[in-house]
């Protein structure tokens, strides 16, 4: 996508709650909803905001794996459960691995950007806690390349893929200093997650988070060499869905742009799959799905009031500290230890405890960060809510697949 | 000593029972692994599983399978490893799927003692009568000439069942801990007669289980039987003396108390024979004083089981009522042995009145659970017994005898020549009974 060619509007945004250990109702041993139920749940959070829910168009749905963890295709059509209405209108399930939100939100926009759509639901859904964590890791790592590197990979894929960048930035910039910047991340996670009641560690009375983290040295023996289970983004079952609109559309809808954000940069970038990551301390694909939407924006970052960002395993917050251009190549993991990335510093990073805080349901994610975004830039986010300076009104987004293979950036600010 | 080619066959016989299973699950492990090295490649191996009781054999195979998935989902770092060289097991659920499978098909469950024939390492753990395991050794020496017998006797004599069976020192005591695969302890114990390289065997598999070896001298009970008996026969009797003044209930419960909170024990000694069994911990008794100078037998365990009160789980793992019923492993109400009838637990009242009657504990208390990890747990025992030992309360007192006590049969274990040492002592009780401390300790001296 080159430019905008007409203005897009996000409105509605709303998510269920992100479900799994850590949660005090959770109990693997009892029956949970299903897809069904979180579908229905996250679209009617946001079409329940409309006096008029049959002007909605089309929908997309952002999952990644649900053919395996629930044994169930064809989420598309899963679409018309939302709301009467909805049956007979086009809708599409959308794939990217861990970006599958990202992935919903840029393909709603394109809808709205091509005349085809003027009221467009986002949605993203995943129900992970149907398979033991170890099974869970298998269809995981379909976000890889199975016929390439699963044989010789770790039986916890993916977290081992991220400990092998730990490992590498630690060896590069310093065991202590990494380790340190890990810690940190998570009782930032923590912190923030302890603000929305939705958060997967909303429970987490932990009274020292990151003393916690920095006892739970990692083992390679059982799990992984560099990094801990805190150091993960959580299993989760969850929802969440947001409503894009042309102008016509968000008047149609009966909403005000002061209700809504505007997106005013978007960058969409995949990395060739079959290949490995060139430089394990770099994230190249989000560098250059951002410098995408920041350009588009005609923006920089330092523009940028607030941020979401895919953060799946603590080194990955670092490491897209980095890409962001928020600190020098090394300089991230000393950037988030010095607190500049918590909620009162001065570039505040997933306020509602990100992945690792709030939860990961994979399909679901890359749509909950515009959703907590846009509640930041609308004044909608309760007790998670902070103040988003006045010369600074641009929220960024980054939703990432697999290892740094597909990326969607977004850039946000307040409508009116 | 040529491990590797004994390990191609090997005999469990008891199999069904509950030592039997968790020991022919160990193997099952041991055997599965050499079984995947490329070196062993089209190599067969065999785990004859005998037992009297084919239902209790379905049983075993029921319980390999599950205890087998389990262990292969827990080690799955591991088992990817060892699967390295099958290009078309890929996926975790596959190699998980194909290791059970070979875990399952390894058993060979019969009721039939001939098939032992050949085996080259055999496992004993059927009952603990030294005439009928006399008689099965007879027979097991007929039918494998070449192997070596490791039984898992807590109490006959290694030399005993030697020289009556005529094993000519192939025997061992391999004694494993409850339940075997999660038990880390295992006491060896080797008779005078016991050939080197049967030890050397022996030895080489522990390590390879992951079990801790602690030696102990061939004396009835060994060390961890020698301690828990005689430590349980104090509480017994302590309950005994408390009884007069406070009746059975409130007597079961204070001891069963100090022996867990104050000692800092992971349960009360009350709490550990129900779980060993009343009638197991009889039989021990019963076994040992045949071979001792010493009278093992207890009057009010004698009289649980004249009430048909025997601890002991059901199958499926719960506790049956013994001093204690229990309700999801905690205790909810106590045994009056006058009266034949148990009384449920009430803080309100009479539970309430031992707790005062114990009066309260050191303060500031940290639980085992709480200890049990802890980077200051030795600083933290230390200043646990000093409090107690200021303790001017009936706690306090119970307590200090309590642990007097211990150290005696402790010392006494090692002064009778049973344990080589100290530590042997002391990794018996900390290893495989999970105490935070060995008996022969400087607290509240």
């Amino acid at each position: 996508m080159k430019s905008l060619r007409k203005p897009v509007y996000l409105v509605c945004g709303d998510y269920t709650m992100s479900f799994g250990t850590g949660r005090k109702e959770f109990n693997p041993k009892k029956s949970r909803p299903g897809l069904e139920h979180y579908i229905a749940e996250a679209g009617q959070a946001v079409v329940g905001q409309l006096p008029d829910p049959t002007v909605v168009d089309e929908g997309y749905v952002g999952n990644f794996m649900a053919a395996r963890f629930n044994h169930q295709g064809h989420l598309g059509a899963m679409f018309a459960l939302v709301h009467p209405s909805f049956e007979y209108k086009p809708s599409t399930r959308v794939e990217g691995a861990c970006c599958s939100g990202g992935l919903s939100v840029a393909s709603a926009v394109k809808s709205v950007l091509a005349d085809a759509s003027d009221v467009v639901l986002a949605l993203g859904v995943e129900v992970q806690n149907t398979v033991k964590a170890i099974y869970g890791a298998d269809i995981l790592a379909g976000a890889g390349h199975y016929a390439g590197e699963r044989k010789n990979g770790h039986a916890y894929f993916f977290p081992a893929k991220f400990s092998d960048r730990a490992g590498a930035y630690k060896e590069r910039f310093g065991e202590k200093g990494t380790w340190e910047g890990m810690g940190r991340w998570y009782e930032q996670a923590i912190v923030n997650a302890r603000t929305n009641e939705k958060a997967q560690e909303f429970q987490n009375a932990d009274p020292d988070p990151f003393a916690t983290h920095q006892a739970m040295k990692p083992n390679g023996k059982s799990f992984c060499d560099h990094i801990n289970v805190l150091d993960c983004s959580k299993v989760s079952d969850g929802a969440a869905g947001i409503l894009v609109a042309s102008a016509v559309g968000l008047a149609r809808a009966g909403k005000t742009p002061s209700e809504a954000v505007q997106l005013v940069g978007i960058g969409h970038a995949v990395a060739d799959l079959t290949t490995a990551p060139q430089d394990l301390t770099k994230l190249t694909t989000s560098q250059r799905a951002v410098e995408q939407a920041l350009a588009m924006a005609g923006l920089t970052i330092k523009d940028i009031g607030v941020f979401d960002i895919h953060d799946c395993f603590t080194i990955t917050g670092i490491l897209t500290v980095e890409a962001l251009g928020l600190a020098p190549h090394g300089e991230g993991a000393a950037y988030v230890a010095a607190g500049k990335t918590r909620r009162d510093g001065p570039t505040p990073m997933n306020t509602t405890g990100g992945l690792v805080g709030w939860g990961h349901p994979t399909g679901a994610s890359g749509v909950r960060q515009i959703v907590d975004v846009y509640k930041q830039l609308t004044g909608k986010a309760g007790s998670s809510q902070i103040q988003i300076p006045a010369d600074r009104p641009y929220g960024l987004t980054i939703s990432m697949g697999g290892n740094d293979r597909t990326v969607v950036a977004c850039v946000l600010r307040r409508a009116a | 000593m040529d491990l590797d080619s004994r390990m191609s066959l090997v005999s469990v016989v008891g199999a069904a029972g509950k030592m039997g299973s968790g020991i022919t699950f160990l193997l099952a492990q041991e055997m599965a692994r050499l079984s995947l090295l490329p070196e062993n490649k089209g190599k067969l191996y065999r785990l004859i599983a005998v037992d009297l009781d084919p239902n209790a054999l379905r049983g075993l195979q029921e319980y390999v399978h599950v205890q087998a998935v389990k262990a292969a989902e827990k080690s799955a770092v591991g088992l990817r490893a060892l699967y390295a060289n099958r290009p078309d097991l890929v996926e975790n659920s596959e190699i998980i799927e194909d290791y059970t499978r070979r875990i399952d098909a390894m058993v060979w469950p019969t009721t039939d003692l001939a098939a032992v024939a050949g085996s080259r390492l055999v496992f004993e753990a059927i009952v603990e009568k030294i005439e009928i395991k006399t008689s099965v050794y007879r027979q097991l020496k007929e039918l494998c000439p070449d192997a070596y017998f490791f039984t898992n006797t807590s109490s006959v004599p290694i030399g005993v069942l030697d020289r009556e069976a005529g094993l000519g020192g192939r025997v061992l005591g391999v004694h494993f801990y409850n339940p075997p695969p999660v038990q880390k302890l295992v006491e060896i114990i080797r008779a005078d007669s016991t050939t080197d390289d049967v030890v050397a065997v022996a030895t080489e598999i522990g390590k390879r289980l992951r079990k801790t070896l602690i030696p102990s001298h061939d004396v009835a009970g060994f060390i961890g039987n020698g301690h828990f008996i005689r430590d349980g026969n104090h509480g017994l009797a302590e309950a005994a003396r408390l009884a007069k003044e406070h009746g059975w209930p409130k007597a079961f419960h204070i001891v069963n108390r100090v022996s867990q909170d104050w000692l800092l024990r992971p349960m009360g000694i009350f709490q550990l024979i129900d779980y060993v069994g009343i009638d197991v911990f009889k039989f021990i008794q019963t076994v040992m004083g045949k071979y001792l100078p010493e009278t093992l037998s207890d009057p009010v365990i004698d009289r649980m089981i004249e009430k048909k009160v025997l601890g002991g789980q059901n199958p499926d793992g719960s506790q049956k009522p013994g001093f204690f019923t229990y309700e999801k492993g905690r205790i909810v109400s106590v045994y009056d042995l006058d009266k034949g009838v148990y009384l449920p637990l009430d803080p309100a009242g009479w539970t309430g009145e031992a707790d005062a009657a114990l009066g309260p504990l050191p303060e500031p208390f940290r639980p085992w659970k709480g200890l049990v990890g802890a980077p200051d747990r030795s600083a933290a025992l230390v200043a646990h017994f000093e409090r107690v030992a200021a303790q001017r309360s009936l706690g306090g007192e119970l307590a200090r005898t309590y642990l007097g006590r211990s150290r005696e049969i402790g010392r006494k274990l090692v002064a009778d020549g049973v344990a080589f040492d100290a530590d042997g002592v002391n990794g018996v009780l900390t290893s495989g009974f999970f105490h935070l401390y060995g008996p022969i300790n400087d607290y509240c001296k």
